[in-house]
């Protein structure tokens, strides 16, 4: 393989499971709390943030080093990468609509919710300020895209069965407080693989 | 403006109806950072300067807002008040710009500010949403800068960077890494909670 590849490869793997955008960096906190009680809506909304996620990094760094770059309007890039990513969450909306009724009704009806999920906008700065290439930044966005869906699929797969003993969690900790804890366990859990792949 | 209004504005923001202890909104680009008390405060004092200014300005627009297109109006307006933070911040604390990177970008997709202007300032008047805006951004801040104390101090004996606990601590150093984070999140929430569900408890009795 090529040096190139080679690096992209590391970067993907090292973004699922050393550098899991959600376990470390806490982005997307805010659906990943509210959407994993159940493995099915997860695992939905979990496809659309790696489909939309892997989209917005590549179609975001052709518009940066292609477009604001040459322009000198690198620090308008806030605003022009959340009007990206808006935008093209909308025209995938409409046209899953289009196309495919029960896509529209598996994956579709969580695209809303994925303009203000901040792991997007987060996957693209991240990329922006690690100076990826374009290859490395392709493997970043899906692999962040994964690690994410791995996330909350696993915490709503420990939701479901915590569904069933209810009344032995304390009374304070019900919904938000023990998830939290879930997920702090796991972010443990994911430093075991730290070491074995880095980001930059 | 009416003195009860004001203070029903600043009570809402500190108080219970904290959108943080209700529905955990807008951790994301904030808790990143609770590892370093300096670090959290900046970023503390940029999302109340979005929130307040931002707020203020979609209240100033609102009557000319469209309202299918409001949500994107709204995004637009706190991403110009978050690169003038960000263009601030690299100007006079390069430092510190470096060391949160991509979190005060991330300000624009903070769920509270977004709240805010959506929830409050597109029914108010341009001044109460100043000071509301002012005011949750103020209640959302003292949450982390709690959990930012915690954090350094345990996890590297220090406060604002200056070493307070001597050669007999050991450092947790599991608090500045990010289950720290989560696990600190989920005590606060259980203390506020387990006040609030007692409240409720006396109030029935």
């Amino acid at each position: 393989m090529t040096e190139n590849g080679w690096m992209a490869f590391s970067i993907l793997i090292a973004a699922i499971f050393t550098d899991n955008i959600l376990l470390t960096n806490y982005l997307g906190m805010c659906s990943f709390l509210s959407v994993s009680k159940e493995i099915k809506t997860a695992t939905g909304l979990g496809t659309a943030v790696v489909f939309v996620m892997t989209c917005t990094t590549v179609i975001n760094w052709l518009v940066y080093y292609y477009i604001l770059m040459p322009l000198d309007l690198g620090y308008l890039y806030f605003i022009v990468f959340i009007v990206v990513i808006a935008a093209f969450v909308q025209l995938v909306e409409m046209i899953v609509e289009r196309v495919s009724e029960p896509l529209y009704y598996s994956l579709g009806i969580f695209l809303p919710l994925i303009t203000v999920n901040c792991a997007i906008l987060g996957a693209c700065l991240f990329m922006i300020i690690r100076n990826y290439g374009f290859l490395s930044s392709l493997a970043y966005g899906f692999g962040a895209g994964v690690g994410w869906a791995l996330a909350i699929t696993c915490m709503a797969g420990i939701r479901e069965k915590m569904a069933k003993v209810k009344g032995k969690i304390p009374k304070g900790l019900e919904g938000a407080g023990i998830t939290l804890i879930i997920a702090g366990i796991m972010a443990l859990a994911f430093i075991g693989f730290s070491g074995t792949m880095n980001i930059r | 403006m009416q003195i009860h209004k004001i203070k029903k504005i600043i009570s809402d923001g500190l108080g219970k109806n904290n959108p943080v202890f209700y529905q955990i909104l807008g951790i994301c680009s904030t808790l990143a950072v609770t590892n370093v008390l300096k670090n959290t405060l900046v970023m503390c004092l940029g999302l109340i300067f979005t929130t307040a200014l931002s707020s203020m300005t979609v209240s100033f627009m609102r009557k000319h807002i469209p309202t299918r297109v409001r949500m994107m109006v709204e995004v637009l307006i706190i991403a110009v008040y978050v690169i003038i933070v960000d263009l601030v911040l690299k100007a006079y604390a390069p430092d510190i710009s470096r060391q949160l990177g991509p979190y005060v970008g991330l300000i624009i997709t903070n769920c509270i500010v977004m709240g805010r202007a959506e929830g409050f300032a597109l029914s108010n008047p341009p001044g109460e949403s100043f000071l509301d805006g002012i005011f949750s951004g103020v209640g959302y801040s003292y949450v982390l800068l709690t959990i930012a104390f915690i954090r350094e101090l345990m996890g590297s004996g220090k406060i604002w960077g200056i070493q307070v606990l001597g050669d007999w601590w050991t450092n947790w150093s599991i608090m500045v890494m990010a289950p720290g984070g989560f696990f600190m999140l989920a005590i606060f929430i259980w203390i506020v909670k387990g006040y609030i569900i007692k409240d409720k408890e006396v109030k029935k009795a």
